[in-house]
């Protein structure tokens, strides 16, 4: 399978702040990568900078064999990434269906968009019943759906997909993770995912990296990471037989 | 009001509204760049002189056939408008918007100049697009002013349309709602931006061909921008049919200030602003929604 994304020791600064330091790491194609972290790791940092909204201060980023750093994000966009961003960021006062239909800006083919939109829909059925109305009065679930819609309806090569689960009832979490997967077996869609919540994200997962204040300093096949002690504890809050509260996961470095 | 009959009543009604609707012209050209990119284009007044020059130079100097020389001076707007953003205003995205009131409120001056050396700082005249009147009884109305009623609504209908059905436009919305996320739609949001630009210097010139044979084109036409401006601010300012509404209110109580005040004459319209927004200080039909932050 070949590398749909390969992004190299890229450094992104806000400012004289360094938010990634040298972040490493690929996706394949038809695979569920994602990148675990917690709060101000630098997750959606990255997505910013592969999808162009942000210019990495260093590095390299080629995206089906084409370098494509420092591009403008529109034109990233059009080369088939699609950016579902960290909360949602629907057009408030765009309906339901506007939404879905301006994921599709790009596409000449209408009849491909048409399927494409009811497919959501199979998806979504929720928001079958809101698409003459305003987004801004749906729910955040409903909204992740929106976003999670919009960016398939661009019929993207890569998906980039921040935090989905954001602020949404663990019920909705395991739902929308549902669809997810979905997506990624039954259209073959390949995904960027980054999360806090490695409970959700790495099962839905085949490959993942942990970044931390930055940097990468774990990765691999789900069934390692998730079969590792320090993931087990520190991620998916599963305490180690001889857990102490104050052994901090640093110290062991086991990851550096 | 002693004096003013039912016929002259009407008559000033009619003067009014299409005053209010030039107004209105100008004043969508400033909601669409300001809901676009939520900057204020101070200019915007001078974008409607320069309109009104240009035609002078088309149609008078250079004599060419009135509805030819007006179809000119709006594609030369038109890229003009569109050069202001993509040369100079997109420039300055992510500066403060103070940066960019400072920046449109010189080239507003410098337009005044340029215009004066190009084509002197006198008054010109420029045609009727239609001669003639409409008599309506003992009413009468010059066909211009019909005109300029007529185009107004059209602006304002196809826009409305354009923006609910037209792909680019509900596009431009998008982009005026969530310019990132639009730029993660593969949305042109710099070609969209300066073509929103191009449409505002478009309805500015439109305004300035209709206003040319009424007031004279002269460097100091421009001001009525302010009176635009006060329109937009009465109705809201984010939205395109409260600064339409805003500006006919405007346009149509002014004629009847002036007469009944004489000594005040001129500033009907900024006593209209402050007291709609010392009743309603969101404007008339603000936006519902406020932007978050
Ligand atoms: N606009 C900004 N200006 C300055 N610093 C920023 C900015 N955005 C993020 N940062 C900093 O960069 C670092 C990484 O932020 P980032 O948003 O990528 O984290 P994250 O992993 O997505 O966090 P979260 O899980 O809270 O979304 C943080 O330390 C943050 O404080
Ligand atoms: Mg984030």
């Amino acid at each position: 399978m070949s590398e749909v994304l390969k992004v190299r020791n890229v450094e992104t600064m806000y400012g004289r702040v360094m938010a990634i330091r040298g972040v490493s790491l690929s996706v394949r194609e038809g695979t569920v990568v994602t990148v675990m972290g917690s709060n101000g790791a630098g997750k959606t940092t990255i997505l910013k900078t592969i999808s162009g909204a942000l210019d990495p201060f260093k590095g390299e980023i080629t995206f089906k064999g084409k370098a494509i750093t420092g591009l403008d994000p529109d034109v990233i966009a059009r080369t088939g990434v699609a950016h579902s961003p960290e909360g949602r960021e629907v057009f408030a006062l765009l309906s339901v269906k506007d939404n879905l239909m301006m994921g599709a800006y790009c596409r000449k083919d209408r009849d491909e968009v048409a399927r494409d939109f009811e497919k959501v829909l199979g998806w979504f059925p929720v928001l079958r019943e809101f698409l003459d109305k305003q987004a801004i009065y749906l729910s955040g679930g409903q909204q992740q759906m929106v976003a999670l819609g919009r960016a398939f309806m661009a019929r993207p090569s890569l998906m980039l997909l921040d935090e989905p689960s954001l602020g949404l009832s663990p019920r909705l979490i395991s739902e929308i993770f549902a669809i997810i997967k979905r997506i990624n077996v039954e259209e073959g869609m390949t995904m960027l995912l980054v999360e806090q919540n490695a409970s959700v994200a790495l099962p839905a997962a085949d490959f993942g990296y942990v970044l931390e204040t930055g940097r990468i300093v774990m990765e691999g096949e789900r069934d390692v990471l998730m079969n590792s002690a320090d993931i087990r504890e520190f991620y998916l809050g599963i305490k180690a037989d001889s857990a102490r509260g104050d052994r901090r996961w640093k110290a062991r470095k086991t990851w550096r | 009001m002693t004096g003013l009959s039912f016929a002259d009543a009407i008559q000033l009604l009619l003067v009014g509204l299409s005053q209010g609707c030039l107004y209105s012209l100008i004043a969508i050209g400033l909601v669409l760049v300001y809901k676009a990119t939520e900057q204020v284009n101070f200019a915007q007044g001078e974008f409607m002189m320069l309109g009104a020059f240009v035609g002078y130079q088309f149609i008078v100097l250079w004599g060419l056939p009135y509805w030819l020389g007006a179809l000119l001076t709006l594609v030369f707007m038109g890229g003009f408008g569109y050069g202001v953003d993509a040369l100079v205003v997109r420039r300055l995205t992510g500066q403060p918007v103070f940066t960019v009131f400072i920046l449109t409120l010189a080239l507003g001056i410098a337009l005044r100049a340029v215009a004066g050396i190009v084509w002197g700082f006198g008054n010109y005249s420029l045609p009727d697009p239609i001669e003639g009147n409409l008599a309506l009884g003992p009413v009468i109305i010059g066909w211009s002013s019909v005109l300029a009623i007529l185009v107004t609504a059209i602006v304002a209908s196809g826009l409305y349309a354009f923006f609910r059905y037209a792909r680019q436009g509900v596009a431009m919305q998008a982009l005026s709602l969530n310019q990132l996320a639009a730029f993660y739609m593969g949305i042109p949001v710099k070609r969209l931006t300066s073509s929103i630009w191009a449409m505002s210097a478009i309805f500015g010139a439109i305004a300035g061909l209709l206003l040319g044979p009424v007031t004279l084109v002269s460097t100091q036409m421009g001001f009525v921008g302010f009176k635009a401006f006060a329109g937009a601010i009465v109705g809201g300012f984010g939205s395109i049919p409260g600064a339409v509404l805003g500006c006919l209110l405007i346009g149509v109580t002014e004629p009847f200030f002036d007469i009944m005040f004489p000594t005040f004459k001129g500033i009907g319209a900024y006593l209209i602003m402050f007291l709609v927004l010392l009743i309603r200080p969101e404007g008339l039909l603000a936006q519902i929604y406020a932007k978050k932050v």
